[in-house]
């Protein structure tokens, strides 16, 4: 079996940084920092209210879909694809 | 026959048609169409089969109204990041590589990776009881839809579903499971954002209900329509629509994590992640469930904020006083129609005629139903009779797509791990497709008898199904996947200490097998002042810390069980792996 350790670390190292993103929309500006957030406005929307209710969910298919890409390139680079 | 139920009886009866006509043109020969659709669904049309699979009943009828009402507008959000978020652990931690293992089922997953039948096993009971006590949700869903609608029994209405169900999972197994949950997802979201795109075109003039929501009244005032709900719910003495939490941030963020988990570690999802091709697709599959998830999520808050207001601007016509308030006799057809069904009712406590709604309980005397806010809004909005008909159907498609994929999870554990996998492995292909069949068939029964007769503790299984889900699925996959060094034994213990944590304390809040009066818990959610539904993030993290701590303290798996985790982590050979 070839040595897929560099692969690996590098899909790792993309997941984090995706994870981080998922975190921050959600529980950061969605809760912990909803109130601070709610002082500015977004059109009707306050903006922490937006992202608890809206703006998370668009960040996640955002997440999910650059993911995808850039493990496509990866998966080339390493010559791992399918 | 009114010409509404006409209406109801077309729409419904065509489409049911139509499910049947794709059921007969899409039946399994073997055992990899009946698990897994023979591997070969288009990541696009996987994720819309995912998107109906997921969206329950509870889903297309409860939801807009339990973020508005129940939890009052901001408190809801839980629901939305929850319900959503588990995608993203989804699409970058699992789904991939199980495709990549490419089998069918998975406790098949579990067991091999732990090389161990008795972690099988363990991962079969906890997809049972979570994906069991899910479905009874389903079949009385379906006889509520049933008898609201078209004003047929209850019973008849599980029966009727029953049916239908059974001609299309029992001969088509996952194969004519997908084509027809693509069909009943374009169903039922076709039926959600009609009168959704109406009401906020009534409400601000703009027709996407997710961008009305954050622009101004179309009634002239120049006023946000968030501004005039939290204007008007303050004054009813409500906490603020867009601000007010229902629960502590630290309980807000436990129970948003849970749900997240629960939802990525539900078989019946993951197990949809087996039908694409390749690694790669599986990636963007879970991108597009999510695509058609977020249309109904990000609808269903603008829907119930909106409807919210609606109905108070119906209660109170002019302004928001006790003498304002509009008379019973004047009040509109609909709140006639669904007064019948007990979903509104009104009791005149001070005795003047006039329907008083407020916050306060003792001067209350209008109680309002969450699902009201989806059931009743093509009225509430004076839509056509046909746009009323295709709600119907569509909460229909909701059951129905979701109580078919868990069937399919109850059915393959059944007959591919219990019997292929652990009492008779030497049994044929065509052996065991036919016990996936019987396993459907017995397993549709059951579920069409618990939905006839729900068990007591039925109120209580969103609750346990998402915490099973999280507790202990969840967890035992991800490690499978991320660490090497976890073993057989860890894993065995970690599942069981992380479900048993999690039925400790449901059952401690919601009483030993949900009976009344056995609840053990003097407090009201004890620890940390958590509820019973957000436990189960606890539980997963008992499951991770007691899996690593006896893995490390015992032997690490084999080499062969350590080359099976290096090869679900590359995409190269997916297509080899599927080979039967």
């Amino acid at each position: 079996m070839s040595d897929n350790s560099a692969y690996w670390k590098a899909n790792v190292s993309l997941l984090i940084k995706c994870l981080v993103v998922w975190f921050l929309v959600s529980y950061v500006c969605g809760i912990a920092l909803v109130e601070q957030l709610n002082q500015i406005r977004l059109g009707g929307f306050k903006l922490g209210f937006w992202f608890a209710q809206q703006g998370s969910i668009y960040f996640f298919l955002i997440i999910i879909f650059y993911y995808a890409k850039r493990m496509a390139e990866i998966d080339r680079e390493h010559g791992v694809n399918e | 026959m009114s010409s509404q139920q006409m209406w109801t009886y077309a729409i419904v009866g065509a489409t049911f048609l139509l499910y049947i006509v794709i059921a007969l043109r899409s039946r399994a020969g073997s055992t990899s169409e009946f698990y897994v659709a023979g591997g070969g669904v288009n990541p696009v049309a996987n994720g819309m089969a995912t998107a109906a699979d997921w969206m329950s009943a509870a889903s297309f009828i409860s939801m807009a109204g339990l973020v508005a009402f129940s939890y009052k507008g901001y408190g809801g959000s839980v629901f939305l990041m929850g319900w959503t978020g588990g995608y993203v652990l989804l699409a970058l931690m699992l789904a991939p590589y199980l495709r990549k293992f490419g089998k069918f089922t998975v406790p098949e997953f579990i067991g091999d990776r732990y090389y161990s039948n008795t972690a099988r096993t363990v991962a079969v009971v906890c997809l049972l009881v979570a994906s069991l006590t899910y479905v009874i949700g389903q079949m009385t869903g379906v006889g509520v839809a049933f008898s609201r609608f078209l004003g047929v029994s209850n019973e008849m209405g599980v029966v009727i579903g029953m049916v239908i169900v059974f001609i299309y999972a029992v001969f088509g197994g996952m194969k004519g499971i997908t084509y027809t949950q693509i069909a009943q997802y374009c169903v039922l979201i076709f039926a959600y954002t009609v009168p959704a795109i109406f009401i906020s075109l009534k409400l601000t003039g703009v027709a996407f209900p997710q961008i009305g929501l954050g622009s101004t009244m179309a009634d002239g005032s120049g006023m946000y329509l968030l501004d005039k709900l939290d204007q008007v719910v303050q004054e009813l003495g409500f906490p603020i629509y867009s601000e007010t939490p229902q629960l502590s941030h630290f309980n807000m963020f436990v129970y948003t994590l849970s749900l997240m988990i629960g939802t990525a570690g539900l078989p019946h999802v993951i197990v949809r992640f087996f039908t694409v091709p390749s690694v790669k697709d599986a990636r963007t599959s879970a991108g597009w469930a999510l695509v058609f998830i977020a249309l109904l999520y990000t609808t269903a808050p603008a829907v119930g904020a909106m409807a919210r207001l609606n109905v108070i601007n119906t209660i109170y016509p002019t302004e928001i006083s006790a003498d304002a308030a509009l008379e019973y006799e004047q009040r509109p057809q609909w709140f006639k129609n669904w007064e019948v069904t007990g979903l509104l009712k009104f009791e005149d406590k001070n005795g003047d005629g006039r329907m008083q709604y407020n916050a306060d309980k003792e001067t209350n005397e209008l109680s309002i139903n969450n699902d009201i806010l989806v059931l009743a809004n093509p009225e509430i909005a004076q839509l056509p009779e046909w746009v009323i008909a295709l709600v119907a159907a569509g909460g229909l498609a909701a059951a129905l797509s979701t109580a078919a994929g868990l069937l399919l999870a109850i059915s393959s554990a059944v007959s591919h791990d219990l019997i292929k996998g652990v009492i008779s492995p030497g049994i044929s292909e065509q052996g065991e497709l036919m016990a996936g069949k019987i396993s459907m068939a017995a397993a549709i029964c059951v579920a069409g008898y618990l939905g006839l007769n729900p068990p007591g503790f039925a109120a209580g299984t969103v609750a346990l199904a998402f915490g099973l889900a999280a507790s202990s699925i969840f967890p035992a996959l991800m490690m499978g996947i991320f660490s090497k060094r976890v073993n057989q034994t860890g894993a065995i213990l970690g599942m069981l200490s992380g479900l048993g944590v999690t039925l400790w304390y449901i059952f401690g809040h919601k009483g030993i097998m949900f009976v009344k009066g056995t609840s053990y818990f003097a407090d009201s959610n004890w620890f940390l002042g958590l509820q019973p539904e957000a436990f189960g993030a606890i539980g997963a993290l008992v499951n991770f810390a007691v899996a690593i701590v006896v893995s490390n303290m015992t032997a690490a798996p084999p080499k062969e069980i350590q080359d099976l985790v290096e090869s679900v982590r590359v995409p190269k050979g997916a297509g080899a792996a599927t080979g039967h």
